[in-house]
């Protein structure tokens, strides 16, 4: 079932086609990662979808109706890319206001940032204030209320930002638990090691269109180039075979190699079996998210700001 | 649902301030300060009229001598001294104040020298004076052959009693009073005005500045948010006065403890006594003729109308803030106009509260709530009352609208500051 489903957005600024007719679906209980450089109208995105700004044109559809900013913000989590917190306030009440704003009763919102401290060790923090933390302390604070009142739909931008590794597992691990619990993640981010380590299902977005949609696995495939690593228990020699291959990197025991898209992989082990070389190692390299990303994107984006609409 | 979180939303912009330590200082300190201010002024009238300047009087010209023995016991006569000679002795010898009185011609009487270590007071210099005064005379009436029992019959010295006349019978006013209390009114609700208003904006810059307008804003709409800060201070605002209130007269209270002298003055000056307290008296007297009830009621009319009017103006103001402080400091200052312009009017209209200037400037919705606490304390036409009280409110809403608009907009934009015209299609677009 599809929790989310944006269909035709639109949101024009006075500069720039923020967002430029992107559609696509989000499955319920999915990681879903939402990509794009700098200025790509990812923000803008986000912010139609928390019902922060309205499209222009286009339609959201949430949890199979279409979507109302005020009914449905109980049902919404958003932890924006900058931070935001009350610096002078102190941290529970802090944590509890905004659990009430998301619509929850006050004995709820006690209880239920009782267990989110508990859960993140933060218990004594309650009557600090937001100026006396650590910016990643911050950070674990901001997640705690993004997810206070258990909304079917976090939205995240930027989550890892600030984070030791010991807390960004903390809060990696808390997302892979949410997601098994049913809730659906949006995950906003430039950084491509973790969208391949927690993302299912991405869409890249550049200059305010949809330009990369899939699972990731699909996206890699894609984008593969048939590139192969051969790895030998000894020296392999130097050959080459333009009709079945090309060396791009050669070491003493191992080269990868590009093969020729009409030629079946066997055929390339085979050459090698026949050339009597020991191999101990032949896989496929598939590209990083990093690598599309960088394709896709590289030398688009300098002429996007100040363009004004036609 | 709506309305609730607009309640939370105030909840928090006024427990948050209420609560601080800052808050409970100057709540506190204020009246404290200025109670103490009150009782230091009268322990010092007090004390000045009981201790007694002792002055040296050379009297050349003999001008006091048949009036002195029954004036004063604190002038001394100095007799077989020039000027000169005593000048230098007068302070060793325990005089606070020398008198020098030369010879002189009736018709041009002048030359008089007081001497002391440090400026005399105003009140010394008047008795002197006044004494001198009142010696002379009574020689010129010798010398013009007058009969002085005659001279005081035809001397008057008349008060004019102002009665104000209206449907509702005819009281007496005191000018003097009516100007203060004007005055003091149109002064608190410039300052309020000015305090709470930058107050709203520098918690919308805060939210703006912390990014935590985003978060709030994806739970309720911009100008619930915007709302509910300038309710939650404006109600910050009517609390700090409603204590200074409380804790005024309260203190008053207390300050026969203090000072008893002070107090039986003033009771007798109320029950009528005569002598010394009747200035008291008049000033009892005065603020009781006033129409005490009328003038609570419009300043906390003219002090929300007012706040919120200006709070919205300040809020879209504090929405357009960037990190940059300079920008921000031209966008108050269209703001501040008006309020100072307010209170140019204001000191104008309590000379003359019915001219034109005034009743346009209590009209106005800008300049009228501090213009019109200047004019309260005349009697304001109805018809008058009634359009500045409709148009406050119209005005409140207009801008409410306005700023609405460009605060919605204003709080999510970072980077560069927003012209005029900008702001203008996001109030036409939006």
């Amino acid at each position: 079932m599809h929790l989310l489903q944006l269909q035709h957005l639109k949101k024009y600024f006075a500069t720039q086609k923020a967002v430029d007719d992107i559609s696509f679906d989000i499955e319920q209980g999915s990681i879903f990662g939402l990509l794009g450089p700098n200025g790509a109208g990812k923000t803008t995105l986000l912010r139609m979808i928390t019902g922060i700004f309205y499209p222009d044109s286009g339609e959201i559809i949430f949890n199979g109706k279409k979507f109302n900013a005020l009914e449905d913000v109980s049902g919404i989590g958003y932890m924006p890319e900058e931070r935001g917190l009350y610096k002078k306030m102190k941290i529970g009440e802090q944590a509890v206001y905004l659990a009430r704003l998301k619509g929850l009763s006050k004995t709820d919102a006690e209880k239920k940032v009782k267990e989110w401290f508990i859960k993140f060790d933060m218990q004594s923090w309650w009557n600090k204030k937001v100026e006396d933390l650590s910016k990643g302390m911050s950070q674990k604070l901001q997640f705690v209320t993004t997810v206070l009142h258990e909304p079917k739909l976090i939205i995240l931008d930027e989550p890892f930002s600030g984070l030791d590794p010991v807390n960004a597992n903390l809060i990696k691990e808390e997302i892979f638990t949410l997601a098994k619990n049913g809730s659906t993640i949006i995950f906003s981010t430039h950084r491509m090691e973790q969208v391949e380590e927690i993302c299912d299902h991405i869409v890249l977005v550049n200059k305010g269109k949809k330009i990369l949609d899939g699972t990731v696995s699909d996206v890699k495939q894609q984008f593969k180039e048939n590139h192969f690593v051969v790895g030998s228990a000894e020296n392999i020699p130097d050959i080459s075979e333009p009709a079945l291959f090309d060396i791009f990197k050669k070491e003493e025991k191992k080269m990868q190699i590009k093969i020729n898209p009409a030629v079946k992989t066997n055929e390339v082990l085979r050459f090698f079996m026949d050339k009597n070389i020991e191999v101990n190692q032949f896989a496929e390299i598939l590209p990083s998210l990093n690598d599309i990303f960088i394709k896709l994107v590289e030398g688009t984006n300098a002429a996007r700001q100040f363009q004004h609409i036609q | 649902m709506n309305t609730n979180k607009t309640a939370l939303i105030i909840g928090r912009e006024y427990f948050t301030r209420v609560k601080k330590k800052s808050f409970l200082l100057t709540t506190i300190l204020v009246p404290v300060v200025m109670i103490a201010f009150y009782a230091i002024i009268i322990a010092v009238t007090i004390k000045g009229s009981t201790q007694k300047t002792k002055i040296a009087v050379i009297d050349e010209a003999g001008l006091l001598a048949d009036t002195s023995r029954r004036l004063n016991n604190d002038m001394v006569f100095i007799k077989n001294e020039t000027e000169n000679s005593f000048v230098k002795k007068y302070q060793q010898q325990g005089y606070d104040a020398f008198l020098y009185i030369p010879i002189f011609e009736l018709s041009d009487a002048k030359n008089f020298k007081l001497h002391t270590a440090a400026s005399a007071s105003i009140t010394l210099m008047n008795s002197i004076e006044k004494k001198l005064n009142k010696a002379i005379e009574n020689k010129r009436l010798i010398a013009q052959g007058i009969n002085k029992e005659a001279y005081e019959k035809i001397n008057s010295d008349v008060d004019v009693e102002n009665s104000i006349d209206t449907d509702k019978g005819s009281k007496k006013s005191v000018a003097g009073i009516a100007y203060v209390v004007s005055f003091i009114c149109g002064m608190l609700i410039y300052i309020m005005m000015i305090i709470y208003g930058t107050q709203v904006m520098r918690g919308v810059m805060e939210e703006k500045t912390n990014r935590i307008a985003e978060v709030v804003i994806s739970s309720v709409k911009p100008f619930q948010l915007m709302l509910g800060k300038i309710l939650g201070i404006g109600a910050v605002g009517l609390t700090q006065f409603i204590i200074w209130i409380v804790l005024m007269i309260a203190l008053q209270g207390l300050l026969p403890l203090f000072f008893p002298d002070a107090v039986h003055q003033m009771t007798t000056a109320a029950t009528g006594g005569e002598g010394a307290s009747s200035k008291m008296g008049v000033l009892f007297q005065g603020i009781s003729s006033l129409p005490l009830f009328k003038i609570g009621l419009s300043f906390l009319f003219y002090f929300i109308g007012g706040y919120l009017t200006y709070a919205s103006l300040f809020a879209a103001v504090g929405s357009m803030a960037t990190d940059d402080q300079q920008d921000t400091q031209q966008l108050i200052f269209p703001i501040l106009m008006p309020i100072i312009l307010g209170f140019v009017i204001m000191t104008k209209a309590i000379n003359d509260p019915q001219s034109g200037l005034a009743i346009f400037g209590s009209l106005f919705p800008l300049t009228s709530p501090i213009v019109m606490m200047g004019r309260i304390t005349y009697d304001v036409p109805l018809w008058q009352m009634a359009t500045s009280i409709l148009l406050l409110i119209g005005c409140f809403i207009f801008f409410a609208w306005l700023t609405g608009k460009i605060y919605r907009t204003g709080i999510l934009m970072y980077g560069k500051k927003p012209g005029w015209k900008e702001m203008l299609k996001w109030v036409v677009k939006g």
